[in-house]
């Protein structure tokens, strides 16, 4: 965790990197953005607040040589934040090499890697750790240091992973918001086995187009991006919940079909060592109806089913739920798209909806408004301790 | 493109002109043969920058480079970097096109890192929001549609055959085509694209054309203007290149990941 003060030189550093980056042959793009929060319920803990700001900076600086066989990228991101200082940190996105052989690439350091097709929940999604404090959708991801050949053959590509060192999971601080009650302390984290915070894992995945299917076949053995909890109390006696993180293997599969206006998706995991082994799986369809009413929007419908068997202690609020969503992209000279969308859990109707949307002002201005909101959630549901936390998020962003 | 070819060399049997050619054959004819002058060149890249103007007068500007790569017997294949506007900076679009059936489109989104198969069926709609559809810049090949010789006549100085062209694409936004070419190089100097209710929609004009590899005529400014919105948009091309040695591999969902 970085401070304030190193925060700001990392900003102070910014116009000299900026200025020599122009000189020399490194290519710099990126963006700076100013976030602002409301959350309009009282909060469950005294400690939080109903409103936030905060400020973030990821910065893009990539050079290329060989012919653009070989390459570095480097991503750093940090953000200061108002109230949490568990939220206000410094990462590593990126800082690779790569090279590009005829049938093979190799790329070697930190770095951020994406599988799967769904929308409402990303399953077979396993290389990086999940930066939570950034956004509770789970998309933004920690670097990841590895090893990664891809093998590119006329049957698909391999993928082979050697990944060293182990991320912890970013969870908010005690005045952070959103958050589950009691407060988890990542410093608290628990490994079970010094296997499990040590060792290096490892991931092999193909991938291959055919016709109208692209498909995915993992497999991860190495230390769960997903903790188990446990409780604790502090010095004070007060209540909080533990990470802890054990040895698995999880072989995962994913498809989409792309028929038309229709992509048919599925992901399915099974994985073994938290526990029971289980399986879990995600699945639905995306249809695009374009030019609505003979203008240019065109609306995408998304309709999924989640099925999660893991145990409780996972925390996967996913059992048995339903998403449904719609994604107006007006196609405008400010690229305007918005998507509303609702998970709803079968078996207890809590229902969590989401609101997303943003808009380019002029050529590098984007403004962008999320709202979430958390209704009916039972007390056994993982959302419970979340259900005062509905908040309104807007945002202004500075790409270059 | 068998059978077309087939058709053409039956046509070449035939009298000369002034027996029974109907319409169709030499509208046909004309674009096979435009067709053929266009072939051969392999592969290309080039820089392109979109002005888009409202109808205020108002203009903004996109960025973007493309690489081809020549396909026989099926539409080409490309691949689309996006430069500008800054957010959609390394973005990347990769098409195998199709003639008749959907296009096979992957989109890759830099944020998540993320490359998605997106659907192609509908290829009308607004290219990052400017007067030009995908369909209007897409490889052009002679299967898309039917046609039919109108009339010649003479535009902005030259000879030119002036040909309907009806899309055989079920999704295409167009129910009809007016394209003029011009009778020495077979080159479209100028499009009009009647929309599905049959009225002028928008039009076309490719200028500033520059002979490459000593056959192979671009047009470096195409302007197209929308009729019913009274917006417009202009295309400059630069920094065009043959033959650069392309193959497969810089056109599979790899190369989208790292295209910069």
């Amino acid at each position: 965790m970085i401070s304030r003060k190193q925060l700001l030189l990392i900003f102070a550093a910014w116009l000299p990197l900026s200025l020599w980056a122009e000189q020399s042959d490194w290519r710099v793009s990126g963006f700076v953005s100013a976030q602002a929060w409301y959350f309009w319920q009282e909060p469950l803990d005294t400690i939080q607040s109903d409103s936030n700001v905060s400020l973030a900076v990821r910065p893009e600086f990539y050079k290329a040589w060989n012919e653009g066989r070989d390459s570095i990228n480097f991503i750093p991101f940090g953000r200061v934040d108002q109230r949490d200082s568990d939220r206000t940190h410094f990462d590593i996105r990126e800082l690779k090499w790569q090279h590009v052989g005829s049938d093979w690439e190799l790329r070697v350091g930190a770095d951020v890697v994406f599988w799967g097709v769904a929308e409402s929940r990303h399953l077979v999604d396993i290389i990086n750790q999940t930066d939570v404090v950034e956004n509770i959708d789970g998309e933004d991801k920690l670097g990841q240091p590895m090893v990664n050949l891809s093998l590119i053959r006329d049957w698909g590509t391999i993928d082979f992973f050697v990944l060293a060192g182990f991320r912890k999971r970013t969870f908010p601080g005690p005045a952070g918001r959103p958050r589950i009650h009691p407060p988890v302390n990542p410093d608290a984290a628990v490994f079970e086995s010094e296997d499990a915070k040590e060792s290096i894992d490892l991931a092999l995945r193909w991938s291959h187009t055919i016709g109208n299917w692209d498909i995915g076949l993992s497999h991860f053995h190495g230390t769960s991006r997903d903790p188990r909890f446990g409780f604790d109390t502090d010095e004070s006696g007060a209540l909080f919940l533990l990470p802890i993180y054990e040895r698995i293997d999880q072989t995962g599969v994913d498809a989409q079909f792309t028929w038309n206006s229709w992509l048919w998706k599925l992901e399915a995991i099974r994985r073994t060592g938290q526990g029971e082994s289980f399986n879990a799986a995600v699945g639905g369809f995306e249809y695009t109806l374009y030019g609505l009413f003979d203008s240019a929007t065109d609306l995408g419908l998304v309709g999924e089913y989640l099925y999660d068997g893991g145990p409780v202690e996972t925390r996967s609020p996913f059992e048995s739920d339903v998403f449904t969503g719609f994604r107006f992209m007006l196609n405008d000279e400010q690229s305007t798209e918005a998507l509303f969308g609702c998970i709803l859990d079968l078996n207890s109707s809590s229902r969590f909806c989401s609101i997303e949307a943003r808009r380019r002002f002029g050529a590098h201005w984007v403004g962008s408004a999320e709202v979430r909101t958390f209704s009916s959630v039972p007390m056994l549901d993982p959302f419970f301790t979340l259900r005062q936390d509905d908040y309104i998020q807007l945002e202004l962003a500075y790409y270059f | 493109m068998r059978k077309l070819l087939i058709s053409i060399a039956m046509l070449s049997l035939l009298p000369p002109a002034g027996f029974a050619v109907t319409a169709e054959e030499k509208g046909l004819t004309i674009a096979v043969e435009a067709d053929r002058r266009d072939q051969g060149w392999q592969d290309s890249k080039a820089a392109l920058q979109m002005i888009l103007r409202n109808r205020q007068g108002e203009t903004s500007e996109r960025k973007i480079r493309s690489r081809t790569l020549e396909v026989q017997g099926d539409g080409d294949k490309s691949l689309i970097i996006f430069d500008h506007p800054a957010d959609v900076k390394n973005t990347a679009f990769l098409t195998y096109s199709h003639a008749t059936t959907p296009d096979d489109q992957w989109l890759y989104l830099p944020a998540l890192k993320r490359v998605k198969r997106i659907a192609s069926a509908n290829k009308s709609g607004p290219f990052m929001g400017s007067e030009f559809a995908f369909e209007d810049i897409s490889s052009p090949e002679v299967d898309k549609y039917s046609y039919k010789w109108l009339r010649d006549e003479t535009f902005d100085g030259q000879e030119a055959f002036v040909l309907e062209r009806i899309p055989r694409y079920e999704h295409s936004g167009y129910t009809r085509q007016e394209a003029w070419l011009d009778k020495e190089h077979y080159r479209v100097l100028k499009v009009d694209y009647y929309d599905r209710k049959t009225a002028l929609l928008k039009t076309l004009l490719a200028t500033e054309f520059k002979r490459y590899l000593n056959q192979y005529w671009r047009a470096h400014r195409m302007d197209m203007e929308n009729h019913l919105t009274g917006k417009s948009t202009t295309l400059v091309w630069s920094d065009i290149e043959f033959r650069n040695g392309f193959s497969e591999r810089d056109f599979d969902r790899n190369s989208l990941k790292r295209a910069r």
